[in-house]
């Protein structure tokens, strides 16, 4: 139960706004990162918490592309599809990662460790191709990249080559 | 290859500037609030906004010190800022650098806009994907509370503003500015119908402003150097200031370029952005996100300012610069963009809801050689009974990467009919709107 758990949290998220409903897609997000997709569970308490009906939460994660309803690998893979990523090599990068690892978009691997989705535009469109994995974004993307990022995440759960913050286009090329 | 003088991404660009709260008060930061707080009456802050020319850059331009004056002056109860953060427009990524590395610039700017038009709450709607951006949002705030800058009783003037963050979900509507507010109401992204504008009935049915980014990160150099200083740049009198445009693409040097307006295509092209990537010849330009029409080599000495690119067919729109060399197929393009648009659809307007997914179907059958002569006419007549009969400008968004490529590249439509073959791919099925 979120209640019990993130008590605190809570109070802190509802404080922030003059409406509880306001503080929908933030408790949301809380579900999420406690379940990894929210359940129904979840939706259920939140509209308590809220004073809002089961179906107007469920009609809101619907709407929101970022949610998921059912559980996802341990690392979902979001590759931009849209025009600017397209022109520089997205189609090629999604052609690796289904090489590698033998599912098409909207599957998960069979030890759930990867999901594979396709989505649109992330706003790193001058350093694509480029992925989303969970939190992190991964830019201008290798084939011998796609080698060691998958390689990290499976031995580490994490991978160096993840982006920190905007690379300037002046230092573009230099980094690792 | 000329320079310029750099406003929003003049910090992060000194060596070893991390946007920490330290490093942005070494450059002065915060002493645009300190100036104005207590000390100039809010109106006259909105007036110099006005006088500065300062126009949005979320995409439609609006002179930003003109909207804040729509606000009701009588009005004694709360009012509203919304600072947009939900960058989704396809081809532009210029916010997500000003969140990043420098986020202290746009919370002195959401500070100011607050202190001008009287709001004590600011949310800055950030998209769900930007969760560095959220971090690094999240630390700034922090500093700035701790700091007095942020909270009650800012600076000991007896100014509240508090400013919150408050993260999307994945829906590119949820940038429209009314879709944003139901959003931030904790309902599905479905734009209002207009009006009343949300300068009358906006969050909570209160008086709001919604912000860009970038817009209200220019708003502490103007109250430090003065509006004169900033009509000064760009094209003066309708587009003043710079732009950050981002250029992405078949271009050597893809990336944002800080340029005052007014510069051509030709000089971020092929001066600034380095250049095509390859041997192959300049094709295609959008101009300013995916909802622009596209241009053509021809349009290479239009002016990058509001009123050039919307005299020569098009828009300024987001900033987002795309290039594509010769060998692109513009219809390949135009069926890509469009893909976006049908996925994004919020379902609202059936118009949108419905042309978008004929669209796509159109497009593709096309590209599958299976079109028939009489597509191009049904393309056309789609887009016309989508333009302008939908609640929010998504509409109108949608329907300029078709007709801008059928009016310029008609022949590679044509083409790829003629080609047509009764065993051609099957149609795709098309995938499920999330
Ligand atoms: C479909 C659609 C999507 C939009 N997306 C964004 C966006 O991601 N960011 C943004 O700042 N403005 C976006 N806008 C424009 C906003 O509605 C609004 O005009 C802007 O945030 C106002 O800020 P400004 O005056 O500072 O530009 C979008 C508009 C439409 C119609
Ligand atoms: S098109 Fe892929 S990040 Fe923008």
């Amino acid at each position: 139960m979120l209640r019990e758990k993130y008590k605190d949290e809570i109070e802190q998220i509802l404080s922030r706004y003059p409406v509880r409903r306001s503080a929908l897609l933030p408790l949301l997000w809380l579900a999420q990162t406690e379940e990894e997709y929210v359940t129904e569970a979840a939706m259920k308490e939140i509209a308590g918490i809220l004073r809002i009906t089961p179906p107007q939460v469920y009609e809101v994660v619907t709407f929101y592309t970022m949610f998921n309803l059912r559980p996802v690998g341990k690392f979902h893979i979001q590759v931009c599809k849209s025009l600017m990523c397209g022109l520089v090599g997205s189609d090629v990068l999604l052609g690796w990662l289904q090489a590698r690892l033998g599912i098409s978009p909207g599957q998960t691997t069979p030890d759930r460790l990867f999901t594979l989705s396709t989505v649109e535009c992330l706003a790193s469109c001058g350093t694509g191709p480029m992925m989303q994995i969970n939190d992190e974004y991964y830019e201008r993307v290798t084939e011998e990249r796609v080698d060691r990022i998958l390689a990290d995440l499976k031995r580490d759960g994490t991978s160096p080559l993840k982006s920190g913050p905007f690379i300037l286009p002046q230092l573009a090329g230099s980094e690792k | 290859m000329p320079t310029y003088e750099k406003i929003l991404l003049k910090n992060m660009e000194m060596p070893g500037y991390t946007g920490l709260l330290a490093d942005y008060e070494r450059v002065g930061g915060y002493q645009a609030l300190r100036k104005v707080l207590g000390k100039i009456a809010p109106a006259d802050v909105t007036a110099m906004v006005t006088k500065s020319g300062l126009r949005g850059r979320g995409g439609a331009g609006f002179p930003t010190g003109v909207k804040w004056g729509f606000l009701p002056k009588d009005y004694t109860g709360p009012k509203y800022l919304c600072c947009n953060a939900d960058e989704s427009e396809p081809g532009t990524f210029k916010d997500r650098q000003l969140i990043e590395r420098d986020p202290h610039q746009m919370l002195e700017g959401i500070a100011i806009a607050c202190y001008a038009i009287g709001a004590e709450t600011a949310y800055i709607y950030i998209r769900g994907e930007f969760s560095l951006g959220a971090r690094i949002l999240e630390r700034a705030l922090a500093e700035a509370r701790a700091a007095g800058y942020v909270g009650t009783n800012v600076l000991r003037t007896g100014v509240n503003i508090d400013i919150w963050l408050h993260r999307g979900a994945g829906a590119y509507i949820c940038g429209e500015e009314t879709a944003l507010l139901e959003s931030l109401e904790g309902k599905r992204g479905l734009p209002r119908v207009k009006p009343p504008f949300p300068a009358t009935h906006g969050l909570y049915s209160k008086p709001t402003v919604v912000n860009n980014v970038e817009t209200l990160a220019n708003l502490p150099y103007i109250v430090n150097r003065g509006p004169e200083w900033f009509a000064s740049i760009g094209s003066p009198p309708k587009s003043t200031g710079t732009r950050v445009f981002c250029v992405s693409g078949h271009i050597k040097r893809p990336g944002n370029y800080e340029v005052p307006m007014g510069i051509t295509f030709r000089e971020l092209i092929f001066e600034h952005a380095g250049g095509m990537r390859s041997q192959k010849p300049l094709k295609a330009i959008i101009p300013g996100g995916a909802s622009a029409a596209f241009f053509t080599p021809q349009h290479l000495d239009v002016k990058l300012d509001f009123e050039s690119v919307a005299q020569a067919g098009s828009m300024l729109g987001s900033g987002g610069v795309t290039v594509m060399e010769e060998g692109t197929s513009m219809v390949w393009a135009a069926l890509r963009l469009m893909e976006f648009f049908y996925h994004e659809s919020c379902g609202k307007c059936s118009p949108c809801r419905e042309g978008s997914s004929w669209l796509v179907q159109t497009l593709r059958r096309i590209i599958n050689r299976r079109g028939r002569m009489e597509d191009l006419e049904t393309l056309t007549d789609l887009c016309k009974n989508i333009a302008g009969r939908t609640v929010c400008a998504f509409g109108d968004a949608e329907i300029a990467p078709v007709l801008s490529t059928l009016q310029y590249w008609r022949d590679e439509y044509e083409e790829l009919i003629r080609a047509a073959e009764p065993s051609g791919a099957a149609e795709l099925v098309m995938p499920a709107r999330h």
